[in-house]
């Protein structure tokens, strides 16, 4: 347990010296607070809450911007150890690729988690400081979009590692974090409206598209976060879909939760089985 | 096979796909014993080593290290007791040398203040908090050596150790083995550089093409190349050329000759012979060295050969 936590800690440290979660907080605060403040204003006399209008502009960047952190933090962890040589020197000591496996894990999402809450957290701050009247359902969606996106965030963590494990060289890494990022954020989408509009709702009725859209861990963050809180539910014109819905929300955190374990098993796996 | 091995391979191979890294080995260093493993790049040494570390397995053969196979469960926990420098590693070059040595000495359940101590070992007490970007190669090599003296190993296996070393390091390096060796650690060490191996070894492994070429002590492995050995005899002036005849006749071969000196080379099995008709020549010789072969001889004879 210990070598866990210490394997945690330093890559924790690693990205606070190397100032990558400065870097990451600091983009998420930016983003979070330009939308408060640029993308409310044409609100106009709907009244609708600043903070759940925010949580919903924000829910539709953070499945851009999250994938792509959590692919760049995590798709070279593996086969960049093994590249340097380190993780020949640490496969030396009383460490189990288990034990290790996991420890960066806990790392990157805990560094991603920071860089989420503290630089979204300070945005929503600033944004109830300037609202008129921040109700506790206004809270509730917010830190609801907080532990979503850690859980999106953690979710491509998890494929990162799976890509890291299971290339040869660094630079096919990245090219596949590349491609796993296109696919999940805009290829997935496209080719479900596409077919869509083929079938013409003929076969495909609305539970079926909704349990299309959980085996994408992308749509299952909207999913959870456009409809899952009655209020954003409302605002994000997803309503229609919701309300036809038959999927709880607890389908779509099921769903990431899924999407986080799955991958980071069978990564465990064939880090385990892989030669040095 | 017997207990007091801390290395012992019985016929191990390692084959891949492309080529075949090692074949049929045999290798037995005994407790305590200082280990050369010279080779050429590309020898089987490297191979050889995770092997020995577990970290690969064998596709055939067996092997045991500190009395365990090292792909067992039960060697999971001995790991301890084994210390490694990997030719090439790579640091976190924002890390400094305390953050570094703690996070390994963690790992190794070693408490600070002995890392601490290992630093100064190394000579890199005043180092210990730059960053290791500013370390020069050979920096980086003694801490790679603190790290891997961590945790007190019974087996210390050691992967290019001296190279980018300078002389005076290369010096303090070999101090702290052969302290490590009287302590009783057993140390497999591979070099290119031979020359200074000679003096620290206990035993010698020459490897070629995955393959042990030659094992055993020096003097071993000079009766087994059979190169012929070189006598240096210091003479009255103007006398060479008198005692040169009667040396022919005595399986010498005259290589130099001058007015005081003559150079021969001579089988080993012929050295004593001929060492006493030099002493009965009488005052005429002033002086005789030999010169037995050096390691790099050695290891040009053996290293050209296939197969044991």
């Amino acid at each position: 347990m210990n070598a866990i936590w210490t394997i945690a800690g330093k890559e924790f440290k690693d990205a606070l010296r190397n100032r990558w979660i400065l870097a990451a907080t600091a983009l998420l605060a930016l983003l979070a607070l330009s939308l408060a403040f640029v993308g409310t204003a044409p609100v106009g006399s709907v009244r609708a809450s600043m903070m759940q209008v925010t949580v919903i502009s924000l829910a539709s960047l953070s499945v851009f911007l999250v994938p792509l952190i959590a692919l760049m933090l995590s798709y070279d962890t593996i086969v960049g150890d093994i590249e340097r040589g380190s993780m020949l020197l640490l496969m030396t000591y009383p460490v189990s690729r288990w034990q290790l496996i996991f420890g960066k894990f806990l790392g990157h999402s805990f560094i991603l988690s920071l860089a989420t809450t503290v630089g979204y957290g300070s945005a929503g701050i600033l944004i109830a400081a300037n609202a008129e009247s921040t109700s506790a359902q206004d809270w509730g969606a917010f830190a609801g979009l907080i532990g979503s996106t850690i859980l999106l965030g953690s979710a491509f963590i998890s494929l990162g590692y799976l890509l890291s494990v299971m290339v040869k060289e660094r630079a096919t890494a990245i090219g596949l974090a590349v491609a796993v990022w296109l696919f999940f954020v805009l290829l997935y989408d496209m080719a479900v409206l596409g077919i869509l509009v083929v079938d013409q709702g003929e076969t495909l009725k609305a539970d079926l598209v909704n349990l299309l859209l959980l085996f994408n861990p992308a749509d299952s963050f909207r999913l959870l976060n456009l409809t899952g809180f009655d209020g954003t539910a409302a605002l994000s014109g997803m309503s229609s879909i919701a309300g036809r819905a038959i999927l709880p929300p607890w389908f779509a955190l099921g769903a990431l939760g899924a999407w986080i374990m799955i991958p980071f098993t069978i990564s465990g796996f064939l880090f385990s089985r892989r030669e040095l | 096979m017997t207990d007091s091995n801390s290395i012992s391979l019985n016929q191990v191979s390692k084959w891949y796909p492309s080529h075949k890294a090692v074949s049929d080995v045999d290798l037995f260093v005994p407790e305590g014993c200082l280990m050369a493993l010279v080779g050429h790049n590309g020898a089987g040494k490297t191979t050889l080593m995770k092997l020995i570390l577990g970290l690969i397995r064998p596709t055939a053969g067996n092997l045991t290290i500190l009395g365990k196979d090292p792909c067992d469960r039960d060697a999971f926990n001995r790991r301890e007791g084994i210390g490694f420098l990997p030719e090439n590693v790579s640091f976190e070059p924002n890390m400094t040398g305390r953050e570094l040595i703690r996070f390994y000495a963690r790992l190794k359940h070693e408490s600070d203040k002995r890392c601490f101590e290992l630093m100064e070992t190394v000579g890199l007490g005043d180092a210990i908090d730059r960053r290791l970007k500013t370390y020069s190669k050979g920096m980086k090599q003694r801490l790679g050596l603190a790290q891997a003296l961590l945790g007190k190993p019974r087996l210390l296996l050691l992967d290019e150790p001296t190279s980018g070393l300078d002389p005076a390091a290369r010096q303090q390096f070999y101090d702290i083995i052969r302290d490590l060796r009287n302590e009783g650690v057993t140390i497999l060490l591979c070099s290119h550089v031979l020359t200074e191996l000679e003096a620290q070894t206990d035993a010698v492994t020459v490897m070629n093409s995955g393959r042990v070429v030659a094992s055993g002590s020096l003097e071993q492995l000079r009766e087994r190349a059979g190169l012929p050995l070189n006598i240096r005899v210091t003479v009255k002036e103007g006398m060479t050329e008198k005692i040169a005849t009667p040396l022919r006749q005595h399986q010498a071969q005259i290589t130099r000759l001058n007015g005081r000196h003559l150079e021969l080379e001579c089988p080993p099995q012929a050295k004593m012979q001929l060492l006493r008709h030099l002493g009965e020549l009488g005052s005429v010789v002033e002086d005789i060295e030999l010169f037995n072969s050096s390691l790099d001889q050695l290891y040009a004879v053996f290293s050209t050969r296939k197969g044991a």
